[in-house]
């Protein structure tokens, strides 16, 4: 307990690094999870294909390689470089990985969130007179919206504990902080971790909480 | 499932402008894909000698296949200490005694809450202050897999086991069976039919998290495609998209398979 207390200010700066990582890939993963989805379902063959590939490699891929491919890859060996900062650039290659990953999977919970959808509805819209964009971006993808809110929760919290494996783009989020504090104070190694877990846990559960209850409440009654 | 539903079938115009936006989304394929080359010829990532080791029988022997046998080893062992860890905890999570079912529940949750990382860092760099020992990098990912992916699979045992119909239970139990023996002879097999699938994109998420044995330095595929190949030939970028198709390659025949046994496969990250 001493060695969390004394090191207070190190740890929360570490998870504070941590919540900037998850937000920012967040917003950057619902956008790009986004556009994936409305790709997959045009009415161009070729757009339909190129989404689908990348869909299907993005999360066949192990995250801790996609991390390796833009942080050593993309970052190292393309001499790709967002920030004269070392820091802030590997902050910038980790969102950058963490966001291609995930949103792989924030298209596919949409693309089924779509398949929730009455297909009246879509009908109804054209019979207005609506084209694509209008009928998937006004009627279809908002009440897909509505039904994978707790999915969309569940990759949130995913992306929460996926974020530690930034460490291998070189961001001193909570995981580096929570190895070299086992390896500082070996005699409260026990404590080191459940209060590392605790802050996880502390993140997560109100985001469960959150999208559970918002879940409820945005479910389109049918 | 097709989404033709979300526009008109194409009339005339409809085709020729679709034509048009279909030639332009190739156009723009392309330039992202020259773009790409471009960078790529820029930073002398075309070169022969950074591709041709790939093909070459000793890097397969040395690097390749050594470390899709550490991943598979690894992975294999996480599936089967997984289940059988997932199997306890789902069963004790449903006993009826409050004094099982309440620390079970608190364990899987835990467990699903704490980032594998996390639990890969306590178990390889506090295992000796902890019990006195090191343990060596296998073990520390194997406990890892284990405890989170058992945790989930505890989870997919219990709603599996409640999506049967309570019919179920009420004849077993009619019949004069005990409670273990409802549970192993009447709920289980049945329930196990219908979490297949969901169980089988688990150990795509276990194999996939099996490369998380890098940072503890476990010689797993990913390790030995990135550390051991690229750190010979200087060829990063070739050496992770092998890496990353071989990882494609075996997901994509696990969904088949998840596929072939019922069911779609859901995906979790």
């Amino acid at each position: 307990m001493k060695a969390l207390l004394l090191e207070g200010s190190t740890v929360l700066a570490a998870f504070w690094m941590t919540v900037r990582l998850t937000a920012i890939s967040a917003l950057g993963s619902l956008v790009l999870g986004t556009l994936l989805t409305a790709m997959r379902v045009a009415p161009l063959a070729s757009l339909r294909a190129a989404a689908g590939c990348y869909v299907t490699v993005a999360r066949n891929t192990p995250l801790t390689l996609v991390l390796l491919f833009t942080g050593l890859g993309v970052g190292a060996n393309l001499g790709v470089e967002l920030s004269e900062d070392i820091a802030t650039n590997n902050f910038w290659l980790a969102v950058i990985g963490l966001t291609a990953y995930t949103s792989a999977f924030v298209c596919e919970a949409l693309r089924s969130g779509l398949n929730t959808v009455p297909v009246g509805q879509a009908e109804a819209a054209r019979s207005l007179g609506l084209g694509f964009v209008q009928t998937l971006g006004f009627v279809t993808l908002p009440q897909a919206f509505r039904a994978v809110v707790a999915p969309l929760g569940g990759i949130l919290i995913a992306l929460t504990k996926n974020t530690t494996i930034a460490l291998v783009v070189g961001v001193s989020e909570a995981s580096v902080r929570m190895r070299e504090m086992i390896e500082t104070y070996g005699d409260q190694v026990i404590e080191i971790f459940l209060g590392f877990a605790g802050g996880f846990v502390l993140l997560c559960l109100p985001m469960g909480l959150l999208f559970g209850r918002l879940a409820k409440r945005m479910a389109v009654a049918r | 499932m097709s989404y033709a539903a979300l526009y008109e079938a194409p009339g005339p115009r409809g085709v020729r402008r679709n034509r048009l936006l279909a030639a332009l989304v190739a156009l723009a394929l392309l330039g992202l894909a020259y773009f790409v080359y471009v960078q790529f010829e820029a930073r002398d990532q075309w070169a022969a000698e950074k591709w041709t080791p790939l093909l070459r029988a000793d890097v397969w022997a040395t690097f390749i296949l050594p470390g899709l046998a550490g991943t598979l080893a690894a992975a294999v062992a996480g599936v089967v200490l997984a289940g059988v860890f997932g199997l306890v905890f789902a069963v004790a999570r449903m006993s009826e005694h409050r004094w099982i079912r309440v620390p079970a529940a608190a364990v899987v949750e835990f467990f699903r809450a704490v980032p594998l990382l996390l639990l890969i860092f306590f178990a390889f760099f506090g295992s000796y202050m902890v019990i006195g020992v090191n343990i060596s990098a296998f073990a520390a990912v194997v406990f890892g897999l284990t405890l989170y992916n058992g945790s989930v699979i505890a989870e997919i045992v219990r709603a599996g086991v409640h999506s049967l119909p309570k019919g179920q239970s009420e004849a077993a139990y009619a019949m004069g069976m005990r409670k273990n023996q409802v549970m192993r002879l009447v709920l289980l097999p049945q329930s196990l039919r219908a979490m297949l699938p969901a169980l089988v994109s688990q150990f795509i998420v276990l194999l996939k998290d099996s490369a998380l044995g890098l940072i503890v330095g476990y010689d797993e595929l990913v390790d030995r495609g990135l550390n051991g190949i690229a750190a010979n030939f200087s060829n990063v970028i070739p050496a992770a998209i092998l890496i990353a198709a071989i990882f494609v390659v075996i997901n994509l025949g696990l969904d088949r398979l998840a596929h072939r046994l019922g069911a779609t496969r859901t995906t979790r990250p």
